[in-house]
Parts: structure tokens; C-alpha cells; sequence
């Protein structure tokens, strides 16, 4: 009889790049689902000219960097950086929108830098920062969900919003578009209202926006499961949504006239996308497990600071970035204690 | 008379020895103020002046001056000539000088400004350090406003925007439209768009470089391919 006396490590690791890839791109299909069911095909739309620019993009660069490009299309990298964007832009953006943001993520977010795992940004969000930035018109046209629009738009009628920029028959292009209720809070809280004369408008439902709670629900399902096989470390997406959570609801039991309930944060805008999906990128995230809780924490609390008193309805983008930049700090003081030697 | 040394001077300033280029100097001005053309070339054409008068300031006096206090030196000439020249540009474009602001001032700290003093002004004659002080200032003019001129075509679509800052009234409708139906990308206006820009500057310099050295070394190895054949033949 024969033992297996190799030497360590005994325990290997399950998941190739690719795998992991493919696993959390899977995850996102409940969150895709509700976008599709309340904002209609254009996700979809942007889905498809997001990824079909990031892989051509990607492709260009490895060849134009002299690297092995089966290998570097095939770990599906590409594809969850142009997924991660396109689920963040409004239904109804231009189709270059989505082409340009893959193209600017991929490029100068990813291969520039030197390709995956050397990225010290997280591409999607990069894209995103310079679209919104770049672009704000387009970029805060959404659509009012399903759950209030009378006529939900068709797969044609969303092609021809995208890239014809024309509405549906009888209806004008502008006529489509509607603020999220996170800009709508913004506004009219800059206005003077108080949150209840706020929310008794129609954007706001039971648990928070119409429309975008199911989106989040969406998101936090496929983000446990990832936490049930293990892809995503548990303390970013906690460290996340216990801040923002803690600060809104410290915020709203002081003021409740003036901020809005937690529920409405946590259901609202990017954070479940964020929390679960983007912060926790394996490459640009932290990677101690007492860093990560600070990482999430502090991208939690900046997300809650940007969309109460900052300039932009949705802070996660920016939020993600600016602890991106910090992570290499936040790692180097949380080294863990290495057995046998003392702290 | 060999003209072999100021060739080399001209085109060390143009291009070799680039100082935003190659040397990565006097970024700080050149990444602030690059958004449009005529801002660049503003800034570009009142730093060529102050490193001509530097240098040649400072190529007269280099036998007189002690290497222990050299730097101090350098700085009050270089900032007594800025001053003359920030005054000069508040009388004659004052537009301008309201929007270059704190950036004409800053020429003092331009590193290189006080790099070409120390390193070629220094040891060198007069005309030599005259010479080098106008091509190190056109090689960064020109860097400048290609700068400036991809952050406004990329930003507004449209090149010369106010021109009639530097060149008078009669500039007042220079502007021209490049790109049709453009809303502007915003990024290339704001300073994300100088490090963006500059890099793909720097990069397209590399790659002509590295295009020449091949050409160069194609050209070297012709004759012996020639010689080769001609012997098989």
C-alpha cells in the first residue's frame, strides 16, 4: 500500500481565476434580473457593447504589450470589468457610453498598469468616475422603474433609446428619463422639504426607491451566496454595510426630518452592488482580515458622507477608489501576527 | 568654425533632452495650465525668457560666484528676472496674467529652469548658455502647447479658444471648430486630463525615438548586406 507523503501544502486552492470569474459573474444574475424586470432591456443592451469592447480591448493591449493574449482573454477578467460597469449605467445611456467606459476601464484602468493583479484601481470603477465625471448628462438619465411606468419599454424601444437616442412612438427622448430617488432626495432636500414631504412622492416605496430595492435585494442574494462558497472575504461587505448602516441610522434617530432611514440607504443607489461585488475585488481591495474590515468600514462610511453632503447623489464609485488608494496603508498596519513571533 | 556644439545645443533643447519630456521638469506649471493653447503657450513663451535671461545672467557671472553659495545665486537671479517678467505680462496681457495667476510667479521654482543653471549655465560661455537657455525654453514651449492643444481639441473640440488673450483683438474669432456636434470630455479639461495627455505625449516620443534608433541601425548594417551579396555574386 502506497501513502500519499507528499509535502506541504496539503490544502489546495478550488477555484482557478477563471472559475472565480465565472462564479461571480453568475452571482450577479439576480441583480441583472431585477434591473432587467424594472428598467427594462437596456442593461442588457449595455451588457453586450460593454463586454464586446472590453474583450476587444483587451485583446489590442496584450498584443500590443507582447503578452500571451489566449491566457489573458480566457481568465473572463475582462468580462467581469465590463459586467461591473455596464449594470452601473443608466438604461438609457448613449451606446459610446458603454463602449468608451470599457474602453477607458480596460486601457488605462487595467492594461496600462501592467494587466490583472497589478491594477492598483478597480477598473469598472474607473470607468465609471470618468464617465460620470465626463459626462454628467448622460450619466443621471434614468429611467422610472416598472413598478411606476405605465409602459415598460421593449427590447426595440430601448435599442432605439441607446443608440438612435429617439423614445418610443408618440413619446419624446426626454420624456423617458427620471432622476434615481437618490438624486431626487438630493435635490429637494436641497430645496428645504423635509424627508416625509420627500418620500410621499411616487419614487419611494416600502422599503426604499421603487424599483431599485428590488435591484439591491437582487445584488445582496447573489453576494451571500458568494459568501457561502467562500469567493469574497466576509469582512469587507459587513465592515460596508454595518457603517453605513450606523451612520444612517445614528443620523436619522437625530434628525429624521433631515435623513433619510437606514433601510433607504442600504436598499438604495449602488450598495449592494458595491458592498458584495466592487469592494471586495480581490486585486485592489484589502487584504488582512482586520484590513478588510477597515477597508469596507471606511468606503461604508465615505459612501454615506458623499450621498449626504457631498456633490454627487452616489458616492460608492468614489468611495471604492479613494480606499483603493489606501488599501496598501491599511494592509501594512494590520499585518497579522506571524505564529512564534510576538506582535 | 564648428558648428558641431550648437547644433547639439539646439537639438538637446528641441528634442534629446526635452525638459518636459525627458527630463520630466517644470511639471507642476506644465500640468496646471495646459488646458487650453494659448494658456500654454503664455506660460511656455514667459519661461523661454526667464531661462534665456538666466542663463545668461549666470554664464557672466560663474567665475565670480563661490560653489557653496552658487545655489542661493541662482534663485535670486532667476526671481528678479520672473518678477520683471510677471510685471512685464501684467502691463502688456493682463487677461492673461489674471488667468495664469500664481503659475507665472511659480517660474522661479521651475526645476529647470534652475536645472539648466546648474548644469550647463555654469560651466559654459555666454552665447553657448543663451543658446541653450532659448532651445530649453522653445523644447518645453512646444511641449506645452501640444499638451494644450490635445486637452482642448479632446476637451471642447475646438483649438485657439481666446486667443485674443495673447494676440490682441484681432484674434477674437481665431477659434476653430475640429470636431462637429462635440458636448466635450470633460476629464481631458480637469487634471486627470494633463497626466493622461503627457503620457501619451511622452509615449509617442519613445516610440519615434525607438522607430529611429531601428532606422538608424538598418541603415548602418546596409552596406555590409551590400558587400555580402556583391562578394556571393
Amino acid at each position: 500500500m502506497r501513502f500519499n507523503t507528499s509535502p506541504a501544502p496539503h490544502v489546495t486552492p478550488t477555484g482557478s481565476t477563471r472559475r472565480i470569474m465565472q462564479w461571480v459573474l453568475l452571482a450577479m444574475l439576480p441583480g441583472i434580473a431585477a434591473q432587467f424586470w424594472q428598467f427594462g432591456p437596456g442593461v442588457l443592451i449595455h451588457l453586450a457593447l460593454a463586454v464586446a469592447t472590453a474583450l476587444l480591448a483587451e485583446y489590442a493591449m496584450l498584443r500590443l504589450r507582447t503578452r500571451p493574449s489566449r491566457a489573458g482573454l480566457s481568465d473572463w477578467s475582462a468580462v467581469l470589468t465590463a459586467a461591473l460597469l455596464a449594470v452601473s449605467l443608466p438604461p438609457i445611456a448613449p451606446w459610446w457610453i458603454a463602449v468608451f467606459g470599457a474602453l477607458f476601464a480596460i486601457v488605462i484602468g487595467k492594461q496600462l498598469y501592467g494587466g490583472l493583479g497589478y491594477n492598483p484601481f478597480n477598473p469598472a470603477m474607473v470607468g465609471y468616475a470618468v464617465l460620470l465625471i465626463s459626462f454628467p448628462k448622460a450619466m443621471t438619465a434614468w429611467l422610472p422603474p416598472a413598478e411606476l411606468s405605465a409602459t415598460p419599454l421593449g427590447l426595440l424601444d430601448a435599442w432605439n433609446a441607446v443608440v438612435h437616442r429617439a423614445g418610443p412612438e408618440g413619446l419624446g427622448f426626454d420624456a423617458l428619463a427620471m432622476a434615481t430617488p437618490l438624486d431626487t432626495l438630493k435635490t429637494q432636500l436641497g430645496l428645504g422639504r423635509t424627508i416625509d414631504e420627500v418620500q410621499s412622492g411616487t419614487l419611494f416605496g416600502a422599503l426604499a426607491g421603487k424599483g431599485w430595492q428590488w435591484v439591491n435585494l437582487g445584488y445582496l442574494a447573489g453576494g451571500l451566496w458568494l459568501l457561502r462558497r467562500g469567493l469574497i472575504a466576509w469582512q469587507i461587505p459587513a465592515g460596508f454595510l454595518a457603517a453605513l448602516g450606523g451612520l444612517s441610522l445614528g443620523f436619522f434617530l437625530l434628525e429624521p426630518q433631515a435623513y433619510p432611514t437606514p433601510l433607504f440607504h442600504l436598499l438604495g443607489g449602488a450598495t449592494m452592488l458595491g458592498a458584495f461585488f466592487i469592494a471586495t475585488d480581490p486585486v485592489t481591495a484589502s487584504t488582512t482580515p482586520k484590513g478588510r474590515l477597515i477597508y469596507g468600514a471606511l468606503i461604508g462610511s465615505l459612501v454615506f458622507v458623499i450621498r449626504s453632503w457631498g456633490g454627487y447623489p452616489d458616492g460608492v464609485a468614489f468611495a471604492v477608489l479613494l480606499l483603493n488608494l489606501a488599501a496598501p496603508t491599511i494592509d501594512y498596519y494590520t499585518r497579522p501576527r506571524v505564529y512564534g513571533h510576538p506582535g | 568654425m564648428n558648428f558641431g556644439p550648437y547644433r547639439k545645443i539646439i537639438l538637446d533643447g528641441l528634442w534629446h533632452n526635452n525638459q518636459a519630456l525627458v527630463a520630466l521638469l517644470g511639471l507642476c506649471p506644465l500640468l496646471a495650465v495646459s488646458s487650453t493653447v494659448v494658456n500654454s503657450l503664455g506660460l511656455g513663451l514667459a519661461t523661454t525668457v526667464a531661462l534665456v535671461f538666466s542663463n545668461s545672467v549666470v554664464s557672466l557671472i560663474r567665475n565670480r560666484i563661490t560653489t557653496e553659495v552658487r545655489l542661493p545665486v541662482f534663485v535670486l537671479v532667476i526671481a528678479a528676472n520672473v518678477t520683471v517678467i510677471e510685471l512685464l505680462m501684467s502691463a502688456f496681457f493682463h487677461d492673461l496674467y489674471k488667468i495664469l495667476g500664481i503659475f507665472i510667479p511659480l517660474i522661479v521654482t521651475n526645476c529647470a529652469i534652475i536645472g539648466r543653471a546648474e548644469a550647463f549655465a555654469s560651466k559654459n560661455t555666454v552665447d553657448r548658455a543663451v543658446l541653450d537657455g532659448l532651445f530649453m525654453g522653445l523644447g518645453f514651449t512646444a511641449a506645452l502647447v501640444a499638451l494644450g492643444a490635445f486637452r482642448e481639441i479632446v476637451g471642447t473640440g475646438a483649438l485657439l479658444n481666446r486667443a485674443e488673450l495673447m494676440f490682441g483683438e484681432a484674434a477674437r474669432n481665431w477659434s476653430v471648430r475640429i470636431i462637429e456636434n462635440y458636448d466635450g470630455f470633460l476629464l481631458a479639461i480637469l487634471p486627470p486630463g494633463a497626466f493622461i495627455g503627457l503620457g501619451l505625449i511622452i509615449a509617442l516620443k519613445n516610440v519615434i525615438d525607438a522607430r529611429a534608433k531601428v532606422r538608424a541601425q538598418a541603415a548602418a548594417s546596409q552596406p555590409v548586406a551590400f558587400e555580402a551579396a556583391a562578394r556571393k555574386a
